[in-house]
């Protein structure tokens, strides 16, 4: 680990200013991602400003919705009967991340930035334009069978890790952010991650010392049908080949809405708007499940090691979607 | 029996669950500074000029070692030595040790050292690397002909990858100098052995070097061989003058030791239409390194299982410019019953025989390569309980004809074996007149519950309670012991512990027939309980130990003994066998696999504790549904580097991939083994699980995966 300094915040104005006013600063909240990556080189902050005492950790009700505190701890959030009873999704795909320690630890707002399971980014050793720009992506033609099958670009093929923003991305969340003269913005949470494009060092469109303050997720009618699918390596504690959060909304057997997004296929949560798009006003159906997983996965591009993942995300789709349906019977 | 073969709880629970129980890191040592490895990022060549000039100017910096200002080595073998010269031998290795006042201090230093190589091409993988044969074991009968005669023939090519021990406890060293005495805390499997190593390297004489070891948090292997750093770690105290402490990031792990070897298979088995076999050829090529030839005979452990008269098991080492493979836990057994086990299966279907039957069509009676008998052998016991209690009678032959909901269900068997060895080892008992002893055996406790069965063995034939024995291990000041590895540590230490009390009893013995009356009575009809030496047979003869002491001015009986494999032992083959159960439910939608049900029968000899021995067979059971379904050390061949090294990479059994894990054993009463037919079973647990599994997962799905892990791509 390199020298940095540690100070704690009082207030979020003196996070985001601290923050703000060195390129190199970073907040610390959980932990349990930004300490793992400074022992391994690979976050270099020169000061960390613990932002642990702040008080945005509650979990309340929302014009009808929820509004998750930032620094609510992931367990927390995933047992609260607000987002038990009216957004299962969120505690399915909390609770399907990480182990126990860690969602005791790991907050919301934290969740969300935490970054790339990619080997070469951990590895200081191998070229990765994410940690160090144009130094290459080692991953292109190395092993990438975890990697994206969507919206990768030539400087990276990374995915993004995270169980709980792929419910987040499917339930219409926002993030509530403040910069250091306490301006407040709202991004929509398609906005909030990017694809890597040119600059893959760029995981979201958050600015240095912007803080997260809360996530919102309005109201929605998919409590009573929702499910959050993660295929895995092992049962408990790895990260997903393939995830899906699905929710419906149905009228007798017709769907009157769907929200589909998918984990482990990109650099971000993967909406699987065409998909949506085909279901809205046809029977819940599997072979209808097909016919829109299908559509949505012919655009995808795999690599060398990850072929199966089109395969796999087309069944998981259909999978999550008749289990969201139907429960247990499907 | 009082105390063998009843369950009983770790001598050493309470201190290890409260944090008593100290590992070789944890030692408080004044004055000591820290090192940390740096590591090479080339895979091969050499280090044409390296930087420490930066490193140096940072705060608590001592001094930083490479292979320009570091101590040699005064003997030399082909293990791999840190910092001896400028060649890379392995992407990994480590080229400097940065010494500073901090843990802290010193890894950050340790990422300002730059180093400049010139790179030569490297190679990494076995399949294109250039083979040496190795010992591959003598040709049975004609194979090929038989082969060629046989009215079914199956042949197949199975691949395991490299795979690492990944034990919770790193490895560890603080070494300290005293003149030319050297003193070093360790992660050992054997501190005689790092002893020998650390005399010979630093060209010192034996006496003057202490390995202490008291607890290892799993080694499985991995601190059989001593390892590059107790010698880099003593040379650093050596030349800074103080106490040094080297500790391993997970990461470091990967290429501190070894791992096991990345090995190809190919079977051949030629078999008539009723399940006779008639010819099998098992090949194995395994990875070694460039610079260190490594054999684990994969192929060897078939050959006693089957009584095929003709049987070939030829053995090539791959030349690999990675670290020098090890020890893993069932070395070459686990890996050879993969690819033998799976083969027979296939023959199974081939010949639409039951694949236990097929097993125990081919029983082998007596060892098939010597034709000497077993000194004991109740596989066919196994079978019938394992099979009874899995109820395997209801399994449908064909493939994908069972079911539960969505799920498919596969029901597969296999078979695994090992060897009941046992080497000298030496101990020393000490009885005192207050009913107390002391025993003492530089043996090791790796997890299995040595301390516990040694401290068992000793209280019962000294007739005292478990409380009033004080275990010590793990110290070279202790008498001579084996490193704990090959599933022998109890056979030899328990069997000096045995011996040893016997002494003791008969020295106390000699004393009551001379002053106490016991003449007339022989020593083996006595037995030494609740203080007393009395007669099985007259009750009159009975006498306080602490009085047969004083009588003779004693406050402590001392004995040391050494216990030697018997040469009967000679005239049998001894082995340890085990036949295993397995059902597997199958998501064939998403490619999961639940292994839902493991029933492991094994016949181990005599079983001393109940409780640690099951501990060791489910531990086993855990590995093999590792090694089956996840566990892969993943080399990116460009680069010559393994890359999941950490554990969110490299996996293993969470709790949710283990079900339902039964074990039984079949006591075997083998006298001819050892006096107390102990055979080991730390390994064997572990042989047949990885293909029973594949057999299961064929049985639920109809697919044949003969590369391992199982992962989900390899089932859609
Ligand atoms: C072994 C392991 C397995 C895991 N498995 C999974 C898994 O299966 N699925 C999954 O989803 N996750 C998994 N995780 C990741 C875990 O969920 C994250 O580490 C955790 O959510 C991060 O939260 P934190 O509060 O600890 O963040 P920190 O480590 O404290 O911070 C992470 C980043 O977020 C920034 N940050 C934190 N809070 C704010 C804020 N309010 N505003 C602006 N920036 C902020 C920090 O500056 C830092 O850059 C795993 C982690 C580990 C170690
Ligand atoms: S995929 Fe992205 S994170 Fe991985 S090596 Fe390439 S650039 Fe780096």
């Amino acid at each position: 680990m390199r020298p940095f300094k540690y100070e704690r915040a009082t207030d979020a104005a003196a996070a985001t200013k601290a923050v703000s006013a060195n390129s190199s600063a970073k907040f610390l909240a959980g932990g349990t991602n930004i300490l793992d990556l400074m022992k391994e080189d690979v976050e270099r902050p020169t000061a960390l400003i613990d932002i642990t005492r702040l008080s945005l950790s509650q979990i309340r009700s929302a014009n009808g919705g929820v509004s998750l505190g930032a620094l609510a701890k992931n367990t927390d959030t995933a047992n609260h009967p607000l987002v038990r009873q009216n957004f299962p999704l969120l505690s399915m795909a909390i609770l399907a991340g990480a182990s126990g320690q860690i969602r005791n630890m790991a907050t919301n707002g934290g969740n969300l930035l935490q970054r790339t399971r990619c080997p070469y980014f951990y590895d200081v050793a191998m070229p990765c334009n994410k940690r160090e720009p144009n130094s290459g992506c080692a991953a292109m033609e190395g092993l990438n069978r975890m990697h994206a099958i969507f919206g990768w670009s030539e400087k990276c093929i990374a995915v993004y890790p995270s169980d709980m923003a792929v419910a987040l991305a499917a339930l219409d969340a926002t993030v509530k952010v403040q910069d250091a003269n306490g301006k407040e913005r709202t991004i929509n949470f398609g906005d909030f991650h990017r694809l890597p494009e040119n600059s893959p060092e760029k995981d979201t469109n958050l600015t240095n010392g912007e803080l997260i303050t809360s996530i919102e997720i309005p109201k929605n009618n998919f409590a009573g049908k929702s499910y959050y699918l993660k295929v895995r390596d092992r049962a408990s504690y790895a990260f997903a080949l393939v995830s899906v959060a699905a929710a419906l909304e149905t009228n007798g057997n017709k769907i009157k809405n769907v929200r589909i997004a998918m984990g482990g296929v990109a650099h971000k949560p993967w909406r699987a708007m065409e998909a949506e798009k085909m279901l809205v006003g046809k029977e819940a159906t599997e072979a209808n499940f097909k016919m829109a997983a299908e559509a949505e996965m012919k655009n995808a591009k795999p690599l060398e090691h990850n072929k199966f993942k089109v395969e796999l995300g087309k069944r998981a789709i259909v999978r999550a979607l008749s289990m969201a349906m139907n429960g247990d019977k499907a | 029996m009082r105390y063998i073969g009843k369950e009983m709880s770790r001598v050493d629970g309470v201190a290890k669950v409260t944090g008593q129980a100290k590992y070789a890191a944890e030692f408080q040592v004044k004055n000591v500074a820290y090192g940390f490895i740096v590591q090479s990022t080339i895979a091969k060549g050499s280090i044409k000029s390296i930087d420490t000039s930066e490193a140096e100017k940072q705060s608590g910096v001592i001094k930083i070692f490479t292979h320009l200002n570091s101590v040699k080595r005064k003997d030399k073998d082909d293990a791999f030595c840190a910092l001896q010269n400028e060649k890379i031998v392995f992407n990994g290795q480590p080229i400097a040790l940065v010494v500073a006042e901090s843990f802290e201090q010193a890894r950050f230093a340790a990422r300002l050292v730059k180093a400049e190589y010139l790179k030569e091409a490297h190679l990494t993988e076995t399949e294109k690397a250039p083979t040496v044969d190795s010992r591959g074991g003598k040709v049975r009968g004609n194979p090929k002909e038989a082969l060629q005669n046989a009215a079914v023939r199956i042949s197949a090519e199975y691949t395991i990858p490299i795979e690492h021990h990944n034990p919770m406890e790193p490895h560890a060293a603080i070494a300290m100098w005293d003149g030319d005495k050297l003193s070093i805390f360790d992660k050992s499997q054997g501190v005689k052995e790092v002893q020998r190593h650390l005399a010979k390297s630093f060209g010192i004489a034996t006496e003057n070097v202490s390995v202490v070891s008291p607890f290892v948090g799993g080694a499985f292997g991995a601190s059989l061989n001593p390892n590059y750093y107790p010698f880099l770690t003593a040379a650093a105290a050596r030349e800074i003058k103080r106490p040094v402490k080297v500790n391993y990031t997970r990461r470091q792990m990967f290429t501190g030791h070894g791992y096991r070897p990345y090995t190809i298979q190919k079977v051949q088995i030629g078999a008539s239409k009723d399940g006779k076999l008639q010819a099998i050829i098992h090949e194995a090529i395994g990875n070694t390194s460039t610079f260190e030839d490594f054999s684990e005979t994969p192929n060897g452990f078939g050959r006693t299982l089957y009584n095929c008269p003709n049987y070939d098991t030829p053995y090539k080492l791959a030349k690999t410019d990675l670290p020098t493979p090890t020890w893993m836990r069932a070395p070459g057994a686990v890996s050879g019953a993969f690819a033998i086990e799976s083969a027979i299966d296939e023959l199974a279907y081939e010949l639409k025989i039951d694949p236990l039957q097929l097993r125990i069509i081919n029983y082998a009676e007596k060892d098939p390569d010597t034709g000497k008998p077993f000194s004991s052998k109740a596989l066919m016991e196994c079978f019938k309980q394992g099979a009874a209690k899995f109820g395997w009678e209801k399994r449908k032959p064909e493939p994908r004809s069972m079911r539960d909901g969505k799920w498919l269900v596969g029901w597969g068997t296999a078979t695994g074996t090992w060897g009941a060895m046992q080497l000298p080892a030496s101990i020393r008992i000490t009885l005192k007149a207050d009913g107390t002893a002391n025993v003492g055996s530089a043996t090791a406790d790796i997890g299995p519950g040595t301390y516990t069965v040694i401290t068992m063995i000793a209280a019962e034939f000294l007739g005292i309670s478990p409380e009033k024995v004080k275990f010590e291990l793990g110290d070279t000041k202790l008498p001579n012991a084996p490193v704990q590895g090959g599933s022998f540590t109890t056979a030899s230490v328990g069997s000096a512990a045995h011996g040893a009390a016997l002494n003791i009893k008969k020295k106390l013995f000699d004393f009551a027939v001379r002053d106490f009356g016991f003449a007339g009575v022989s020593v083996e009809d006595t037995e030494m309980a609740k203080g007393f030496l009395f007669s099985k047979k007259d009750n009159s003869k009975s006498v306080a130990i602490a009085d047969l002491m004083k009588k003779n001015n004693l406050t402590e009986i001392v004995e040391n003994y050494t216990s030697m494999p018997s040469k009967e032992r000679n005239n049998y083959t001894s082995m340890a066998h085990g036949a295993q159960f397995v059902e597997v439910k199958v998501d064939e939608d998403l490619g999961i696999i639940k292994v839902t049900k493991v029933i492991e029968a094994t016949a181990v000899g005599k079983i001393m504790n109940p409780k640690t021995s099951h501990s060791q067979e489910m531990g086993g059971i855990v590995w093999g549904i590792g090694m089956a379904l996840q566990e892969q050390t993943e080399i990116d061949h460009r680069y010559g580097k393994m890359m999941t090294t950490n554990l969110a990479d490299y996996h293993i059994p969470s709790n949710a991939d283990v079900h339902t894990v039964e074990t039984d054993f079949i006591e075997e009463d083998d006298k001819i083994i050892n006096p107390l037919g102990i055979k080991g079973m730390g390994e064997l647990c572990l042989v047949g699980i990885p293909a029973a599994i594949a057999n299961a997962v064929f049985h639920a799905t109809g697919k044949r995966i003969r590369t391992l892990p199982i992962t989900i791509d390899k089932i859609l």
